[in-house]
């Protein structure tokens, strides 16, 4: 099992989960985050007072994939959040060592 | 009124000749129209009251509320919402005498201590409305007045120490104040016979110059926020701010408009003198504001409405349509001025800029009511009544009247404050800083996750 972290742009979200559905995914959890990575902030004035915006609002996707469709589910979300533009994010993926359904104790694969 | 003073004398000359002689139908007469307009203005007074609430809660905490950082809300909103009980309770007791009763031209007398003899009667203040209602009218502006220097204190002052710091800034700076402008025999009072005659309509050296000065001193004294300057402070919801500076548009009415304590002529002049100025004021400072940032921002426009508004506050009643639209318009860009270029030159943390949009709106708005003040717009004043008028020294009245504000604002908020730093101390410590006043002082927060 693989676990799939994406941090995207939130403007971009909806198109991703449609992409995931598409292709059999049932579940995952979205997190509303702040960040940046090579993107610059911007700027905000406050009667004078100017302050730089280096953290952007972005959505943060978790979801946990059996190890054979770890490269189909990854190209969907990078083709799908994707605009050729710096701030379209990072996905990250990891070795996931177990998964249990809390409602029957279903291990592996069968608890995703 | 005079379609019912017709329809009156219609009754009157149909009741049967043997009735009493023709004086007394003419006394009777007379006073059905006194009650008649009695009836009027007392309705729009209790009306203008409620307004002139309205601008402290919700207007004026929402306001601010909007301003600070979320940590800080409850506590801010507390700052102005607590005036209302305290200041009126005050004012009850003892303030509305020490401001209103005939005393020295600096503060009034004890005639009135718990509102004794202030009754149905009209007083010698508003001749055809209720004393009463006079009384609680007033009460209104002792309630906003001190609650605008709250301010320049936010998100650092002890709960405490504000209290008692309200509690004597009531009575060292607003009492004396209000009496020697508005009160019978004030010093400043143009009206009585003051030493100074001081045009000021509802309240630009009363209530503005007062607070706003008293509001600098305060930033300088507590000294500034932690972090300031170099932690980001940016106002945490702009969307509240918007909805108090639209309550305090609308009480403004009721404070510019009710103060001619009546229903006539005079609140319409004012009515339309209040809403020019704080239009173009509006449009001032976002012209300034789009020319020097590149953007034009809503916290600039509501900044602006409410610094036309203060501008205004000594002249609406005074002054014409187009002076009020010149006024509003250099009021908006003048405080922009101050607000946004010499406060961060002179480095004082005013944390919602108290100063430069009360104290120094009000400041010039008293002068450039001596400007603009015309017998032609309200015949209460003199032939010559301001410069444009050909009354050159009604601007150094006007000066000296606001110096005389000044002064007083600035030794005795000196005074009070030292007072209030010994006795309880200003500030909170350090770490209640961090957490925010809403948690340390009111034991509560504003947005709630877990509700």
């Amino acid at each position: 099992m693989k676990k799939i972290e994406a941090v995207l742009q939130p403007f971009k979200m909806e198109e991703v989960k449609e992409a995931l559905k598409a292709i059999g995914v049932t579940g995952m959890t979205i997190t509303e985050v702040r960040g940046h990575g090579r993107q610059k902030g911007h700027k905000e004035v406050y009667r004078g007072q100017e302050y730089q915006v280096d953290l952007l609002p972005k959505v943060k996707l978790e979801l946990v994939v059996p190890d054979g469709l770890l490269e189909e589910v990854v190209q969907a979300i990078s083709a799908a959040a994707r605009t050729g533009k710096i701030g379209d994010g990072k996905i990250f993926v990891f070795e996931v060592a177990e998964a249990i359904r809390v409602r029957n104790d279903d291990r592996g694969d069968e608890a995703l | 009124m005079q379609r019912g003073l017709w329809l009156l004398l219609a009754q009157v000359l149909a009741v049967p000749l043997f009735a009493q002689s023709e004086a007394s139908d003419l006394e009777a007469l007379k006073a059905a129209v006194a009650q008649a307009q009695s009836s009027g203005d007392n309705a729009w007074m209790l009306t203008c009251t409620a307004l002139v609430l309205l601008m402290t809660g919700p207007g004026l905490a929402l306001f601010y509320g909007g301003l600070v950082r979320r940590k800080n809300v409850l506590a801010t909103m507390m700052q102005s919402f607590v005036m209302m009980a305290l200041a009126t309770v005050l004012w009850a007791v003892v303030g509305y005498s020490l401001a209103f009763g005939t005393g020295s031209p600096v503060i009034g007398s004890l005639d009135y201590f718990m509102l004794n003899g202030v009754g149905g009667e009209p007083s010698g203040y508003a001749g055809t409305i209720p004393h009463q209602t006079f009384m609680l009218f007033q009460m209104m502006f002792a309630i906003i007045t001190p609650a605008l220097i709250s301010g320049a204190f936010a998100e650092r002052m002890k709960f405490s120490a504000m209290l008692l710091f309200m509690t004597l800034w009531s009575f060292v700076i607003y009492y004396p104040m209000a009496h020697m402008v508005w009160g019978d025999g004030g010093l400043l009072n143009a009206f009585t016979g003051g030493a100074i005659p001081c045009y000021d309509f509802a309240g630009g050296t009363v209530v503005h110059i007062t607070s706003g000065v008293s509001a600098l001193v305060c930033a300088i004294y507590l000294g500034k926020r932690l972090g300031y300057g170099t932690e980001p402070m940016k106002p945490h919801n702009l969307v509240i701010s918007t909805i108090g500076a639209c309550l305090l548009w609308v009480g403004w009415f009721g404070f510019n408009a009710g103060s001619a304590l009546s229903a006539g002529a005079g609140a319409s002049s004012a009515f339309v003198a209040t809403q020019l100025g704080a239009a173009t004021a509006t449009l001032g400072w976002l012209v300034m504001e789009w020319l020097q940032m590149g953007k034009p921002s809503i916290l600039g426009a509501i900044s602006g409405a409410v610094a036309g508004l203060v501008v205004i506050t000594p002249a609406a009643g005074f002054v014409s349509p187009a002076a009020a639209m010149v006024m509003g318009f250099v009021g908006g860009a003048f405080c922009y001025f101050m607000v946004v270029k010499v406060k961060s030159m002179l480095g004082y943390d005013d944390s919602l800029d108290a100063f430069g949009i009360h104290g120094a709106g009000g400041t010039l708005g008293a002068i450039l009511t001596g400007v603009f003040a015309s017998h032609a717009v309200n015949d209460g004043l003199p032939e010559a009544a301001g410069l444009l008028d050909g009354n050159g020294g009604q601007v150094v009245n006007q000066i000296l009247g606001s110096l005389v504000a000044w002064v007083l604002a600035i030794v005795g908020t000196l005074i009070i404050l030292k007072i209030c730093d010994i006795t309880i101390g200003l500030r909170v410590p350090t770490d209640h800083e961090i957490d925010g006043l809403d948690l340390t002082q009111h034991g509560e927060e504003g947005y709630s996750l877990e509700a």
